[in-house]
């Protein structure tokens, strides 16, 4: 077709290609290769939630729910909401389930924002945020992060970036990729921070069970003067290892949840009916799943952190989410090429952390979502990698 | 630390003292020991591989064998356990609740070996009422590990 640019929709064509998907084509052609790449649990999911979706088919429970989602799964997440983040919610008309958070948060900011608005989000980040804002016609405005802060959101950093046209914050603790939370007083001052500013703040917090050395989540849900304001995200995907359902939530105030709900309706229908009852089945018992899950992700990130100060890498100390944000710029080599080199001296694959917004130049990714055996073994590698640099 | 440093144990005996230390962030002289007190106290009572014996070179007949005894008004079932226990083809005694009293795990080297060890060994013991032997054709799972191999990492190898 002659003239294809001119004929697709301008503000999708403009969008960046991922770079995780440019990585994901380099390693793709090679084999054996460890991969410390994988944004996702190791772990399959607990048998008792596959059987329990095995069953729901056999049941002949294929067909539409409703849009919002089946009832008793929209009150099992309430429950856990308020138990868990303390938030709460309606489940009749503040909850609804979602294909993954990413359309939560695609649903949202497109009930959100009208062309031109502006969204804050901070980098680095996961890789959706900067153009699900600019699909939904929004202008994604970038706030930096930096290792020598642990990588915490400063309301000075957001203070910079804020304008009349600023219309939400979106924030992720804890944070891929850096594995920054957020402490009491962090949350407490964004919190204002937005209130101040009268933005609608939308919280990810998809990693909100894996956090490490004894620190516990604190959730912007938890912020009592943020409830008509504040959108949560959170879902089945990393806490259960449940990625291929595709199974997450949101939750907001009502006055926003009408509009939120016309777009999942005409868009979506429903979330698929057999990953909702895998999902409520995960209700029953989430600390017994979790645990050992969450045991050994935090035996691998003290490893991990181990074996890196011993190789002379430096690395601020990631306490959330499966992964750790080495800084490598020391090295003298850039985040990609560290990466492709390395993917070609030892055949372990990090990410590169540009892929994750330009301020991550200078790091790479390492997720720990991959069995001590091979994380050893990487481990090694890389530090006999970064001693011929 | 001694519970953390169990689990790592009970999924790979062979991991090393100084990787363990790094898991756990301690000293690796505190993992041996950690380890030396286990060993002391009987926590730990050996060291053993986890054997597919379906694939393992001659392999061994084993059987499961429920056991009703009479309790002895002195120890209950104690001695007459601690006397099954001591026959080397006993892998495993267990007291149980329910149908019988003791289960026992036995191995031997034919179907006729496992059978005369029942029947005259076992059932000869005095306040043995009676067996029932069960023999094992196919392990699936044991010691917590799944006995086929396991199959490719099913995940794409870069994901955001």
């Amino acid at each position: 077709m002659t003239d294809a640019r001119g004929r697709l929709a301008r503000h999708i064509v403009d969008l960046p290609k991922s770079g995780i998907r440019e990585f994901f084509d380099i390693v793709s052609t090679r084999r054996g290769v460890i991969s410390l790449a994988i944004g996702e649990p190791d772990f399959d999911t607990p048998w008792h939630i596959r059987e329990a979706s095995i069953a729901s088919l056999e049941e002949g429970c294929s067909h539409y729910t409703g849009n919002a989602g089946l009832p008793a799964l929209r009150q099992a997440i309430a429950a856990y909401v308020r138990e868990r983040f303390g938030g709460a919610y309606d489940p009749a008309h503040e909850v609804l389930v979602t294909v993954g958070a990413s359309e939560g948060l695609d649903v949202t900011l497109r009930a959100l924002l009208n062309p031109g608005d502006e969204v804050l989000y901070h980098e680095p980040c996961f890789v959706s945020y900067g153009p699900e804002i600019a699909m939904a016609h929004g202008v994604p405005v970038a706030v930096e992060t930096h290792a020598e802060d642990n990588f915490r959101l400063s309301v000075e950093a957001l203070e910079a970036k804020v304008s009349p046209r600023t219309k939400a914050l979106v924030v992720n603790f804890p944070n891929n990729p850096t594995g920054a939370v957020l402490g009491r007083e962090d949350v407490e001052a964004i919190a204002d921070f937005a209130i101040r500013h009268d933005l609608i703040l939308i919280s990810d917090e998809i990693y909100a069970e894996l956090t490490w050395g004894g620190r516990r989540h604190v959730s912007f849900a938890s912020v009592p003067a943020l409830r008509d304001r504040l959108v949560l995200l959170h879902g089945y995907s990393k806490a259960w290892a449940m990625t291929g359902f595709r199974m997450a939530y949101v939750c907001a105030p009502a006055w926003l949840m009408d509009t939120i709900l016309k777009i999942h309706q005409y868009a979506i229908m429903c979330a698929s009916t057999p990953s909702q009852y895998a999902a409520l089945e995960a209700m029953r018992q989430p600390a017994e799943d979790m645990a050992p899950m969450l045991r050994a992700y935090e035996m691998r990130r003290n490893f991990l952190r181990a074996a890196f100060a011993e190789a002379g890498i430096p690395m601020h100390n990631p306490a959330g989410a499966f992964y750790a944000f080495p800084q490598i710029a020391r090295f003298g080599l850039s985040a990609r090429e560290f990466a492709v080199r390395l993917l070609d001296a030892e055949n372990v694959a990090v990410v590169p952390g540009t892929a994750f917004g330009a301020c991550g130049e200078g790091f790479v990714r390492c997720s720990y979502a991959t069995g001590m055996e091979q994380l050893k073994e990487a481990a090694a590698r890389i530090a006999r990698f970064v001693k011929t640099l | 630390m001694e519970e953390s440093l169990l689990e790592i144990l009970r999924k790979n005996a062979k991991e090393s003292p100084e990787t363990m230390a790094m898991m756990l962030g301690v000293p690796a002289g505190e993992v041996e020991a950690a380890i030396a007190r286990l060993e002391r106290e009987g926590v730990i009572r050996g060291w053993q591989a986890i054997v597919n014996e379906d694939l393992a070179p001659r392999a061994p007949v084993s059987a499961a064998i429920e056991v009703r005894v009479t309790p002895e008004r002195e120890g209950g079932f104690n001695r007459i356990a601690e006397q099954v226990s001591r026959f080397e083809e006993v892998e495993a005694t267990y007291l149980m609740s329910g149908g019988y009293d003791l289960l026992l795990f036995v191995r031997g080297e034919s179907l006729l070996a496992v059978a005369r060890f029942v029947s005259e060994k076992l059932a000869t013991i005095h306040g043995v009422l009676s067996t029932a032997t069960h023999f094992r054709l196919k392990t699936y799972k044991q010691n917590g590990v799944l006995m086929a191999r396991p199959g490719e990492d099913k995940r794409l190898a870069v994901t955001p």
